[in-house]
């Protein structure tokens, strides 16, 4: 078995003939055995919608979808081998929380010894054997998240969907949870792929991530390749918070010597482009340090600690830059500074296409 | 103390009061006069006045409304008029409870192409006056071989009531998120299944107000009963009108009171037994999970 699940050529259009609008702009991924896809990006990008065409509950316009080798188009979701987990759980309000991991079992006629044998291990991966005999109504948040995913795993599903999973819950339940998923992720090697517009939860749980936009993969790849080498300015500034910086500049050679020109600095980089085409320059924040000695300098405006880091905004006369400091570090708005790049970790995009070079 | 008394906000809420009890009054002294004039005897109808208290607890006109009262010729009292009516209301009451469920799951939960617009008609019929079918329905019922049976009655109060049943539950059903259905249908669940395993276990409210509202509509409908029943299957507001309206020497009220009281109790029976569900279903919005 070469992919657990391959998506090919997948184009989705909604509405009549003559007024159709295009939410999936053929999308062509495959998903090895084991890995934990992520589909990452802002709402409208037709994630939701790729994930339901996966499950078998909306229909492609074009393309196909093959489960494990077996093409499953046209085959309904429950006949998939797969396991959902929903944004709202949706857990069935009148049945207790034994009932609600068993029910596909039971529709699968699954013998009832068998199911509660399986049940039971579910419940006590997940740590809720206490809650067996609730009803859904009586539980909190992430006891629902729990048990929504007791019912995905009781299945044994050769492939898990997760639409948007930790949304609806507070923050310091989504990192536990984040991790409780990650975890079970790891136990079970079930392949799954996982929708979020969360893209601290992309980089933290997948093996793989496919950010898209309208419709378009914007790049697939590891979470390190996504972060230190993103296809273009998109990606660039989708994933990492704060944001990556971009400043637009031009490449000046003179004799052997080539530097890029910004408004107000000449900095000793060279880039890919040679010539004297206006490039843009993606910086991190942590590959900047503020120095008194650099050239490139500009006036603290902002200063943000979050206890860990402290991230300093500078007004630069090529606009604003974000550098990420130690706390220790004294500066204040108003204060003059020097900002020193790190020149292997810059990152180039050219200017009109936003690709990256 | 005093002050407290004399202070605005408990002037306010005296005269709320005031105004309550005098809402009170006058919607249950109809009530209250016919319970009492059920209660005496034609000499004291005639001596005390209509508000009096009977001077003893008399069920003899009761006893006569239920089993010998005239009705036109036939002087059985209303008992085989409740009956008949029994007969009648419950089928047609179940019925078109359980068909308007599942109109109103296959309208909100399987939208198919046009389900919008059938579901634009079936609202036709909440809103139509039924005055409009007698004609058509009687040809109808003739062709079927139902004319003046309960049978008839019972088909010509389901299709009467099924606009309204099914508009309560598609409205109620729209609430759920549709997260729950493909849930069920990821775990395999088929059309029935779903139905009869989670949407009808999620439906007590929904289920008691349509009732309530059924019972109450097909027990008291007049029209229906008057024009489409037989000698044998009139229901009781057909039996109750013919009691009224059979003339003898002296009109005994005590009797008509005490049938028109039997004839309404059966809805007042069910709104006591049912009615904190009417209340609640009817502001019961989505279900959460």
């Amino acid at each position: 078995m070469s992919s657990a699940l391959e998506i090919r050529g997948i184009r989705k259009c909604f509405g009549k003939s003559d007024n159709t609008v295009e939410v999936l702009k053929r999308i062509d991924i495959d998903v090895a055995p084991g890995e934990f896809l992520i589909l990452v990006g802002p709402s409208g990008c037709g994630k939701s919608t790729l994930l339901n065409i996966i499950a078998g509950l909306e229909d492609p316009t074009e393309g196909s979808i093959a489960i494990g080798d077996h093409n499953v188009l046209g085959v309904p979701p429950a006949q998939r081998d797969i396991a959902m987990v929903f944004q709202s759980y949706a857990l069935y309000p009148t049945m207790s929380v034994a009932e609600n991991i068993g029910f596909a079992l039971e529709i699968r006629k699954v013998p009832k010894a068998e199911r509660q044998a399986r049940i039971a291990e579910v419940a006590a991966m997940l740590q809720i054997e206490h809650l067996l005999d609730r009803r859904p109504s009586q539980l909190s948040g992430g006891q629902r998240q729990r048990v929504a995913m007791g019912r995905a795993l009781a299945r044994k599903p050769q492939l898990f969907l997760f639409d948007e999973p930790l949304s609806n819950l507070d923050a310091k339940l989504r990192v536990e949870m984040r991790a409780e998923i990650k975890r079970l992720h790891q136990l079970s090697g079930i392949t799954s792929v996982y929708v979020t517009h969360d893209q601290v939860e992309a980089m933290t749980l997948g093996s793989r991530i496919a950010v898209m936009k309208g419709g378009v993969l914007q790049q697939l790849g590891t979470p390190d390749e996504i972060y230190n080498r993103p296809a273009n300015t998109y990606v660039a500034t989708f994933i990492g918070s704060p944001t990556m910086n971009l400043i637009e500049g031009r490449i000046c050679t003179t004799g052997a010597a080539a530097h890029f020109a910004i408004a107000g600095a000449q900095l000793a980089l060279s880039s890919p482009e040679n010539s004297g085409k206006t490039t843009l320059l993606g910086l991190r924040p942590e590959h900047i340090r503020l120095s008194d000695k650099a050239i490139w300098r500009g006036v603290v405006n902002l200063v943000e600690p979050t206890g860990a880091d402290t991230y300093v905004v500078v007004e630069t006369p090529a606009g604003k830059v974000t550098v990420r400091t130690a706390p220790q570090l004294q500066v204040r708005p108003g204060d003059t500074v020097g900002l020193e790049i790190q020149a292997d970790h810059v990152t180039w995009f050219d200017q009109a296409s936003g690709m990256r070079l | 103390m005093s002050t407290k008394f004399f202070s605005p906000s408990s002037v306010w809420r005296a005269l709320l009061y005031i105004t309550l009890i005098v809402g009170v009054v006058f919607f249950l002294a109809p009530l209250y006069v016919m319970v009492v004039t059920s209660l005496k005897d034609a000499d004291e109808i005639r001596e005390h006045s209509l508000v009096s208290l009977p001077g003893m607890l008399n069920f003899d006109a009761w006893r006569l409304a239920w089993d010998s009262a005239c009705t036109g010729a036939q002087c059985s009292g209303l008992e085989p008029f409740f009956w008949n009516s029994v007969w009648m209301a419950v089928p047609a009451v179940l019925i078109s409870t359980a068909w308007g469920a599942l109109n109103g799951y296959v309208l909100s939960l399987w939208k198919f192409c046009g389900s919008e617009t059938l579901f634009a008609l079936l609202l036709f019929g909440v809103f139509m006056p039924f005055q409009v079918v007698l004609l058509p329905m009687s040809q109808v019922l003739g062709w079927l071989g139902l004319s003046s049976s309960i049978a008839g009655l019972i088909l010509v109060h389901l299709l009467a009531g099924l606009p309204s049943t099914t508009l309560f539950f598609r409205n109620y059903y729209a609430g759920i998120p549709k997260d729950l259905m493909n849930a069920a249908r990821m775990d395999g669940a088929g059309f029935w299944m779903i139905f009869f395993r989670i949407i009808v276990p999620m439906s007590t409210p929904i289920v008691m107000v349509t009732l309530i509202w059924q019972f109450t509509q097909i027990w008291n409908d007049f029209l229906f009963g008057v024009a489409f029943s037989g000698a044998d299957s009139k229901p009781i507001t057909v039996g109750l009108n013919n009691l009224a309206n059979t003339t003898s020497s002296v009109k005994a009220y005590n009797v008509d009171m005490a049938a028109a009281l039997i004839a309404g109790l059966p809805t007042m029976l069910v709104y006591v037994v049912a009615g904190r569900y009417f209340v609640r279903g009817l502001t019961a919005g989505a279900v959460k999970g």
